[in-house]
């Protein structure tokens, strides 16, 4: 009777030693991962930081590229063509993706069809970037037998959608039945549901994912080098060769001319500033309407 | 004002699973009628046949007749034009998160077209007045998310949110059963009041609330209506011995 409390004692405390160990051990591991992870980040931007700051002036943002041996000269043309390619980008992965989400969520749950469009969205996830531009090069490209704008906005605007979609879906699924079936039952018709109700409870998701995306292509080059091609030029016609940071970053890095370096530094510091703007932009307008409360 | 409702061989299945019997049934207008019955025996899907919710799954279908009144809701109407004619009530308070106390109750009208200021301000007052929660909540309305308000809060928004569209029938899947008592209490005032203007049909899982609020009991066990009798008759002297057991506790 005696010696069982005794040895269970015993096993107990060996039991929470071992189990504080690992605790431990565990816990470590997570930090030194975090660790890991934020090092490199924070390097890349503070690397940045350095370089391309000194090398920011005015005229980066109001002059076009001179030519090689002339000095200053900014990227005028590029922040202007990337914002248009961008949003015309937006304009047609968005609400394609988010249309395909919902179709994946409220209507082919558990279908055949639905399990194949989930599986190709999946994989056109994982195609690299350049076979993205190869696309639009031979669906517009070639048709047109010229670049342009719109060629680099398609291919951008393909490859947002699968991640745009997959997240769409994702967050419908955590909106709870009952708040469908509240609208349902209310005679409210499914689809006046799925937009007022559903999409609505997970818009926070949505934009995130929406942001995700954009991020994403915002910083492509690959699959704008046979599409939009680049323009030293001031171009605002999407049916011509435009210019974009992306482009311009990468010719001006591999150049042999200091100058041309000073400026790609700039231009990645750039590119990387109006990406987080534009997210940060996005999320407090998202944020403008909410409401107290809430869950 | 209420409708009655006539069931007639009501048969219902989700997939394979045939869950409801042969359920022959007269509601009367303007009365509460509860029903009662242990967990999975078919009280739910049988309301949910009302409101033809329960062909919102894929798997589930339903045959037989319901008549609100006149209308035989399976073959002259849609879905949709009958779910504005049936209100429903949840288990679980269902608010719609994303909107103010104001568009929750709205929600019905606003989601179905209508816009009309002036009057969806006095559609609101006037069901939020009927579910007893005006007063708390009026200076809240657009500022407050539906879904801050406590749970029993919650309830009797959701209950605004059906009376909003003015229907001639009430559902409620029991109402009280994720609410503390007071809240519980606060509830079944408000079936007490309401039930003068609507039929209102109401499962419960509590037998003193049954007692409490219903005129009529309708007891279901795996699948089928056993009884349907006045609420007094079938708590004092039930003709089935399987009400009797059920209701003395010696099952379910």
């Amino acid at each position: 009777m005696s010696a069982l409390p005794v040895r269970s004692r015993y096993v107990a405390s060996f039991v929470t030693l071992r189990r504080s160990v690992t605790n431990n051990l565990v816990t470590g591991v997570a930090i030194v991962s975090t660790a890991l992870v934020l090092v490199p980040l924070v390097a890349i931007l503070g690397y940045l930081l350095y370089k391309g700051a000194s090398s920011l002036n005015l005229a980066f943002f109001t002059h076009v590229p001179v030519p090689v041996g002339d000095p200053g000269g900014g990227m005028a043309n590029a922040i202007v063509g990337s914002a248009a390619i961008l949003g015309l980008a937006s304009l047609l992965g968005i609400p394609l993706g988010i249309g395909a989400g919902v179709y994946l969520a409220e209507y082919a749950r558990g279908t055949w069809m639905g399990a194949a469009v989930r599986f190709t969205a999946d994989v056109l996830n994982g195609v690299p970037s350049i076979v993205m531009g190869l696309a639009a090069y031979s669906l517009i490209v070639a048709k047109q037998q010229h670049f342009s704008g719109l060629a680099g906005g398609v291919a951008l605007a393909i490859m947002m959608v699968p991640t745009v979609a997959r997240t769409t879906e994702e967050m419908l699924a955590t909106v709870p039945n009952p708040i469908r079936e509240a609208a349902l039952g209310l005679g409210i018709p499914k689809w006046r549901t799925v937009l007022s109700v559903s999409l609505r409870t997970a818009s926070p998701g949505i934009i995130t994912g929406c942001m995700l995306a954009f991020a994403r292509v915002a910083g492509e080059t690959a699959p704008l080098l046979f599409t939009a091609f680049g323009n030293q030029f001031w171009s605002f016609d999407l049916n011509q060769p435009i210019a974009a940071l992306p482009l311009q970053i990468y010719v001006y890095a591999l150049s042999p001319y200091d100058e041309w370096h000073r400026l790609a530094w700039a231009g990645a510091l750039v590119l990387i500033v109006m990406i987080m703007a534009s997210v940060t932009l996005v999320r407090i307008f998202a944020n403008r309407g909410a409401l107290k409360g809430g869950h | 004002m209420g409708v009655d409702i006539r069931v007639e061989n009501l048969n219902a299945w989700y997939g394979p699973v045939h869950t409801l019997h042969d359920v022959n049934l007269h509601i009367p207008a303007n009365h509460a009628t509860a029903l009662i019955g242990p967990s999975g025996c078919g009280k739910s899907t049988f309301v949910r046949c009302l409101n033809r919710m329960h062909e919102t799954n894929p798997a589930a279908r339903a045959e037989g007749k319901v008549l609100m009144g006149e209308l035989d809701i399976y073959k002259d109407a849609t879905p949709v034009e009958i779910r504005r004619r049936v209100g429903m009530v949840f288990q679980r308070p269902n608010p719609f998160p994303t909107m103010s106390i104001y568009d929750n109750v709205a929600s019905g009208l606003k989601l179905n077209g209508f816009r009309k200021k002036r009057v969806l301000d006095e559609v609101v007052e006037r069901s939020l007045r009927q579910a007893a929660l005006w007063d708390e909540v009026k200076d809240d309305l657009k500022k407050k998310s539906g879904a801050s308000i406590s749970g029993g809060q919650q309830q009797r928004l959701c209950i605004a949110r059906a009376l909003a569209v003015d229907p001639e029938v009430l559902l409620m899947d029991e109402p009280a059963s994720a609410l503390d008592p007071v809240s519980t209490a606060k509830i079944e005032d408000l079936i007490f009041k309401l039930k003068s203007q609507y039929t209102i049909v109401i499962v419960t899982h509590n037998m003193q609330q049954a007692a409490r609020v219903a005129e009529n009991t309708g007891f279901f066990l795996m699948g089928k209506l056993v009884e349907f009798a006045a609420t007094t008759k079938i708590f004092t002297n039930p003709s089935d011995k399987r009400t009797e057991d059920y209701i003395t506790g010696r099952f379910g």
